[in-house]
């Protein structure tokens, strides 16, 4: 991941890499949904059914927990969606580098994930930055090429390991070790820091600095406010001032 | 059909949705610099906020995990000292789980 401005072949491996790395450890976290699922009340076929095609571990993990509640499942499905609603964020971000067109989109989407950005962006951003603002400058093709391999390969990676932990987790809930016990609940965190890591340490980075600091209070400060899935959602205020800044002032 | 199954359906059918919708707005609009400088953020601030949650929310609830929390200070010196990804995630992994073992 560092050091991927040398070669470009180079920085499609190391994209790879990441995307495999992502995509096992977070991939085994699908054991826990699994097992959740079924101690919730859901069956084995469902559970795999929402692996398969919701494919976004916090919404599956808000649907189990509230049939769990036995409470009311149109709220449960709310929350559901709520937290998958950040990822039609992610998919305006992830539209220009995939540079996917027509009916190739529908399958792409799925792949539209925490995960699955967060390697496509650390690739973006690694190299050079697209112009800030230019109207109709070039895209930086090399940049495109290594988030597409990230993207793919999370995707890919994650999606195998997700489903067929998932089964495991379904089938054998009472023998599953708790992934708690082997630290896991810390790496899905980890993946995310170390991914925007070489972005926050870049010199002049301030404002992506204070973008993210920003967010990461919006979204602690409204938790015990705001049902779950929203303070993340709200967390994107913290880009609004880019909507309406003038574009010097964005560098 | 009993009501769990239209849940999950209904799940299914939403976040998939959800995720179509962002890349199915059209080049035009995203090519607008405000839309294009939000878009570019925007998950930067997302992200951020995920981790905050995942590491000290539980529900609505604010919780502090010594143990988690061990291993994300452990997963910053690694990255400080330019680990390389893997290990900065068994790094992690393995700080998080010897803290709980330690009974923190």
């Amino acid at each position: 991941m560092e050091d991927t401005t040398t070669r470009p072949d180079q920085g499609v491996s190391a994209a790879r890499r990441a995307g495999i790395g992502v995509g096992l450890a977070v991939g085994c976290s699908g054991v826990a949904f699994g097992a959740a699922a079924v101690t919730a009340g859901l069956d084995v076929v469902q559970a795999c059914v929402l692996s398969l095609f919701a494919f976004t571990g916090a919404s599956q993990f808000a649907l189990a927990g509230a049939v769990a509640g036995g409470g009311d499942l149109v709220a449960g499905t709310a929350g559901a969606l709520l937290l998958g609603a950040r990822n039609t964020l992610y998919g305006l971000r992830l539209a220009g580098p995939l540079g996917v067109r027509g009916l190739r989109r529908l399958g792409v989407a799925l792949g539209v994930i925490d995960e699955t950005t967060a390697v496509a962006m650390a690739q973006l951003d690694n190299g050079r930055e697209a112009r800030p603002g230019a109207d109709g400058a070039e895209p930086d093709e090399a940049a495109n090429r290594r988030a597409r391999a990230g993207f793919f390969t999370t995707f890919l990676t994650l999606y195998v390991a997700w489903n067929v932990s998932t089964l495991i987790g379904a089938v054998g809930t009472a023998q599953m070790a708790d992934p708690a016990v082997l630290g896991l609940d810390a790496v899905g965190p980890a993946c995310f820091l170390a991914l925007l890591w070489p972005r926050l340490r870049s010199g002049g980075a301030t404002r992506l600095r204070l973008v993210a600091v920003a967010g990461a209070a919006i979204a602690l400060l409204t938790t015990p406010l705001l049902p779950p899935g929203i303070p993340v959602l709200l967390a994107s205020v913290a880009a609004l001032p880019a909507l309406l800044a003038p574009r010097e002032a964005t560098r | 059909m009993s009501a769990t199954w239209w849940a999950v359906i209904a799940t299914c059918v939403g976040c998939y949705l959800l995720k179509l919708a962002g890349l199915a707005v059209p080049r035009r609009v995203l090519d607008r610099p405000g839309l294009r400088r939000f878009a570019e953020l925007a998950p930067v601030a997302l992200l951020s906020a995920l981790i905050a949650v995942q590491m000290f929310a539980s529900g609505q609830e604010l919780r502090f995990d010594t143990a988690r929390t061990l291993g994300l200070a452990a997963a910053v010196v690694a990255l400080l000292l330019r680990a390389p990804f893997l290990l900065v995630l068994a790094i992690t992994a393995a700080v998080t789980a010897l803290a709980r073992l330690a009974g923190l």
